[in-house]
């Protein structure tokens, strides 16, 4: 079902490690005692019906969640086994590390060339390698063909599908370690969805992709491990249902809520 | 098919009543009156200052009006450049200190304050509109004029003291439009560079406030078209010498506050140049409107792709 001929190794090694997370917006419990270990270069899918907490979940990775007023997780979270919200952690230093892509591609408005070039030039990248970094990282978001001749145009010209790449690219730039993809596929064309599928594929040699996604076949046919999460309950907290290899979702659930959902019996 | 019934009659579409559909023409009517009394409004008023103003440019010639470099109406001398140079300094030297007061205050109103905090310090903003220029002036002339003059070997009646009350004046203009601005970004673009790893400064500056700068320009451009209007607190702190001054604290004066002086005396050709000089003035003002459509194009152009 996987792109990938070879399958992960049982023993590839966990990038990312959540031990017994809760989160909290405020006074809402949004999950509870999440514990998942996501395989290092390889691609792992969260399903699960609308407003179960998977966007939330993800965005503990990068910490994005900083930025929401009364936001706070409780738990553990490692990255390469350091905890990401010990204190002293600089969230700047691991968005670098832990890229994002977001549902609505969201381009700068400025040219494509600076989008890509943001990243590096945050880091202080020197003007003269930037030419390479951009040329590169548009070639493996495979937009260079089509972006070569308007390096100058803005990115907001670009077709949605065509955005949703630059913004990989842009993410690329920083050669991150980890990418996070928030239902990147929803809000673009199915050509475009195909050649993001396809990106996936081919990135995942070399980094970490976690990919929120509500479409249970594109879970299937570019995700190597899927995990399920539910609310069962208006109120209640969310919880990881079950985490396993796609194949084994997909074919031989081992939770009977896990069933009902990829059978379309509720969600 | 059996035959249909007939419709009953309470069921029949009910025709528009006569009452309801006069009101609707009356309303709209009323609506394009309102208008058109706007737009006849400038008409007449630029027709007015045109015609009263004209015979400046015709008799002085345009260019010796417009570039003479002596304002001298009693031995019939009207040339208007230290008018024109006293309100460009004046305008300038209030932006140079107004707009990074002004920007720093839209950022902080959309990207820092907590919603309790710009709860407070909007309205706060707002209010300095509200306030009356000639309280501005009253504060210049009590407050400021004697600081500047402790710092220069004036009077302190002069560009300084104007620039210092010119630039709280047009703070809100400018802070309020360019706030606008800043939270028309669409807040994935601030999401997107947090998740590039970019500080709250970075995104400031290298994003947002690239995103809003066509809005901030013309928050900008209004913001002058204010600091050429303005008169009474400029009038009161200037010193009013229609000449070149020899510093930025001597004493100048400007087109507004040279035809307020004035204009309870002159007459005759004194009179025909004041207006001229109102001309002037609503050419300017015409093309800070020109300039913000202009830019407001070109941010449409470069939405939609070029
Ligand atoms: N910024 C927020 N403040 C408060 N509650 C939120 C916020 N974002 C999401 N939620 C709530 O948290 C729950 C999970 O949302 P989300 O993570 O977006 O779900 P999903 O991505 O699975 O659709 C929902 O009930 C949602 O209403
Ligand atoms: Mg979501």
């Amino acid at each position: 079902m996987s792109y990938r001929s070879t399958p992960v190794p049982d023993d590839a090694l966990e990038k990312i490690t959540v031990k017994g997370l809760d989160f909290f917006y405020g006074d809402f419990h949004a999950l509870t005692d999440i514990t998942v270990g996501i395989k290092e270069k390889a691609v792992t899918a969260f399903i699960g019906p609308s407003g179960c907490g998977k966007s939330t979940f993800l965005r503990c990775f990068n910490r994005m969640n900083d930025l929401i007023p009364g936001a706070r997780a409780e738990g553990r979270i490692t990255l390469d086994g350091q905890d990401i919200y010990a204190a002293g952690v600089d969230p700047v230093d691991l968005r670098r590390r832990i890229g994002m892509i977001f549902q609505q591609p969201n381009p700068f408005p400025m040219s494509i060339y600076d989008n890509v070039a943001f990243g590096p030039r945050l880091q202080g990248v020197k003007k003269a390698d930037l030419d390479k970094i951009v040329q590169t990282s548009l070639e493996r978001a495979n937009l260079w063909k089509e972006t070569k001749d308007i390096l100058g145009r803005n990115g907001l010209a670009l077709s949605g599908g065509q955005q949703q790449r630059l913004c990989i690219a842009r993410v690329l730039a920083v050669e991150p370690e980890v990418m996070l993809m928030d239902e990147p596929c929803s809000a673009i064309d199915p050509t475009s969805v195909q050649k993001i599928e396809d990106l996936m594929a081919e990135l995942k040699d070399r980094i970490t992709i976690v990919i929120v996604t509500h479409n249970m076949q594109q879970a299937a046919r570019v995700s190597d491990f899927t995990a399920f999460f539910l609310q069962e309950m208006a109120g209640e907290p969310a919880v990881l249902v079950e985490y396993d290899r796609t194949a084994n979702i997909f074919t031989s659930p081992k939770d009977r809520r896990t069933e009902d959902y990829i059978t379309g019996r509720f969600g | 098919m059996a035959s249909l019934p007939s419709i009953p009659t309470e069921n029949k579409l009910r025709l528009v009543s006569r009452a309801t559909h006069l009101k609707e023409i009356g309303l709209k009517n009323l609506f394009l009156v309102c208008a058109c009394v706007a737009v006849a409004g400038v008409l007449l008023i630029f027709a007015f200052v045109g015609l009263r103003g004209w015979p400046a440019f015709a008799e002085v010639g345009p260019w010796s009006f417009l570039s003479g470099t002596e304002w001298n109406p009693t031995d019939g001398i009207f040339g208007i450049l230290p008018l024109i140079w006293g309100t460009v300094v004046v305008m300038l030297g209030a932006l140079v200190i107004g707009t990074p007061l002004a920007v720093g205050t839209a950022v902080f109103l959309s990207e820092i304050a907590t919603p309790r905090v710009r709860a407070i310090v909007r309205p706060a903003v707002e209010l300095l509109a509200g306030i009356p220029s000639v309280i501005y002036g009253f504060f210049g002339l009590i407050i400021l004029r004697p600081i500047v003059a402790n710092f220069t070997d004036g009077l302190g009646f002069g560009a300084v003291t104007a620039w210092f009350i010119l630039a709280i004046m047009i703070v809100p203009t400018i802070a309020t439009l360019s706030e606008d601005a800043l939270r028309s970004v669409p807040p994935g673009i601030r999401e997107a560079s947090y998740a590039m790893g970019a500080t709250t400064w970075q995104t400031i500056y290298k994003v947002l406030i690239p995103a809003a700068k066509i809005g901030i320009i013309d928050a900008i451009i209004l913001g002058m078209g204010r600091a050429i209007g303005e008169t009474m607190a400029v009038l009161m702190v200037v010193g009013n010498a229609p000449v070149f001054p020899e510093s930025i604290a001597a004493p100048i004066a400007t087109l507004t506050t040279q035809i307020v002086m004035d204009m309870p005396y002159a007459a005759g050709m004194h009179r025909t140049a004041l207006f001229g000089m109102a001309i002037v003035l609503f050419l300017a003002s015409m093309g800070l409107v020109a300039l913000v459509r202009l830019m407001s194009r070109f941010q449409t152009s470069i939405e939609s792709g070029r």
